[in-house]
């Protein structure tokens, strides 16, 4: 899995160095952006609210048995915005446009379409990778944070609606006002940035060093999903330890 | 492969000398050499894993040789001037067209990425490479609606709005069927009389070769074998050159018979 992570940041980089090029594919830009909110946001929808509904289940019977039903609200709101929106979202992302993206590109590859944007002077890193990193960076974000709402509304209508839990939908979002700021929600939406560049580059990176047919094909949407999903949880901890300070 | 707007065709020379490549341990092209004079069509023959499309593949820059050299006019190719200066097309053995746009998006795709020309200008040149073609319905179809033979000939058109000096053609009529193979083969030849573009077409496939080549290049095990006119090469004394083409004549004459 590391054997081309030198590779993946030397994409990074070129990417990088292409950004100024970015508004010339703006046209690409927005169809995939389209593309990723179409494809995903009533899955992301449908997923953050039963998120949030679990959250909320599992914790509050135990909390208001306590006497601690004004922390269910909170609890969810930091769970949400901190850690469930960010992370599950960008794994679901992974595979659903993260493998996508490989498959597009890899197919690109195999059938020698790469090969001939080269031909024509048409850098692949400019029409391919640049619009789809773009997008999905600004995408995934806005997808966490409308993430984020539902699955705080999934969680007060289950604590609402729960005869053992029943804190009125008023009072939850009351609780998790006073616990959750400004910075908690930036925090998981920097988290889903940089997650979004992580899906962006092994996926794009899977594509380009596709090699061998419809089966190598396979194989590359395999490895971008499986990386990306490894990647994003063992970021999740550098970056909630470099955030925690 | 320039950016700038261009006005002629005009063809270029060709030359390789000593080129060589190996994949791993493995060598492909063992010192080849070869001369193509503008304007000339020119075929690379051989059989199945002979080196013709890792040649190609030099010739248009996607691949670095490990020796030798490739000079387009006397100026070598490897030099980014001389790569900015000439331009350079090639036809893919698939076609190559991107499947995500129309067959008008993909001719039009070099003068639109590059921006070369305004879009009213861009639309009338695709829509008469098309029409040249005989491909003027097809510009707002998918790659995926096209016959193996249209594909083709929409690469060609693709190829043709670079303006091109030399088109390099990978297996031209590999999966299509007799009628369609002819009808490139004569695209080809047109192309010649046309605007005088130097032509490289790498094939297995005799007829095309022996129908529109001027000088044939024959390649095994990645060696030049022979070269010469087309009935040179029939006369060649190389066993190997006579095994290949006799069975093919042999593949002919069974498909006659079936």
């Amino acid at each position: 899995m590391f054997e081309n992570l030198g590779e993946m940041v030397l994409l990074f980089w070129r990417t990088l160095v292409a950004l100024p090029q970015a508004w010339r594919q703006r046209q690409k830009v927005f169809d995939q952006f389209f593309e990723i909110g179409n494809a995903s946001l009533w899955m992301v929808c449908l997923l953050s609210f039963f998120i949030g509904a679990v959250i909320s289940l599992q914790t509050a019977p135990v909390l208001v048995e306590r006497s601690l039903s004004s922390a269910v609200g909170g609890i969810v709101g930091i769970a949400m915005a901190k850690e469930f929106a960010p992370v599950m979202m960008s794994i679901l992302i992974a595979g659903r446009i993260g493998s996508a993206m490989a498959a597009e590109i890899g197919s690109m590859r195999v059938y020698q379409e790469i090969d001939a944007l080269r031909t024509m002077n048409i850098n692949p890193i400019h029409y391919l990778v640049l619009p789809r990193l773009v997008a999905i960076a600004i995408a995934l974000p806005l997808l966490v944070i409308f993430a984020i709402l539902v699955g705080w509304f999934g969680g007060a209508v289950v604590a609402d609606v729960n005869p053992h839990i029943a804190i009125p939908f008023g009072a939850f979002f009351s609780d998790l006002r006073s616990v959750v700021e400004n910075k908690d929600v930036a925090n998981g939406v920097f988290k889903s940035f940089c997650f979004a560049i992580i899906i962006g580059i092994i996926s794009c990176h899977q594509g380009l060093a596709t090699i061998g047919g419809p089966r190598g094909i396979g194989r590359s949407v395999t490895k971008a999903v499986v990386n990306s999903i490894v990647f994003i949880v063992f970021f999740d901890y550098i970056l909630t330890r470099i955030l925690m300070k | 492969m320039n950016d700038g707007a261009h006005n002629n065709h005009s063809g270029v020379s060709l030359r390789v000398s000593g080129l060589r490549k190996s994949f791993d341990s493995q060598e492909v092209l063992k010192g080849v050499d070869f001369d193509v004079q503008p304007g000339e069509i020119f075929v690379i023959m051989g059989p199945s894993g002979s080196g013709k499309s890792v040649l190609l593949k030099h010739l248009i820059g996607l691949e670095t040789p490990d020796a030798g050299e490739i000079l387009i006019n006397g100026e070598s190719i490897q030099s980014p001037e001389t790569a900015d200066k000439y331009r350079l097309a090639m036809v893919f053995q698939s076609g190559a067209l991107l499947s995500s746009l129309t067959v008008g998006e993909n001719v039009g795709l070099y003068l639109t990425e590059h921006r070369l020309k305004p879009p009213a200008e861009i639309e009338r040149i695709v829509s008469e490479k098309l029409r040249d073609l005989g491909l003027a319905d097809a510009a707002a179809k998918t790659p995926a609606e096209l016959s193996g033979g249209m594909k083709k000939r929409a690469a060609i058109a693709r190829a043709l709005v670079i303006e091109p000096q030399l088109i390099l053609y990978d297996e031209p009529t590999s999966e299509l069927d007799p009628l369609s193979a002819v009808n490139i083969g004569q695209e080809i030849l047109k192309l010649k009389e046309r605007v005088g573009v130097t032509s490289l077409v790498v094939s297995h496939d005799r007829e095309l070769a022996f129908g529109i080549a001027e000088r044939i290049a024959f390649i095994e095990d990645g060696r030049i074998l022979a070269i010469g006119s087309p009935n040179e090469l029939k006369r060649s004394p190389e066993a190997d050159v006579q095994k290949f083409l006799s069975a093919d004549f042999q593949h002919e004459s069974q498909s006659a018979k079936l």
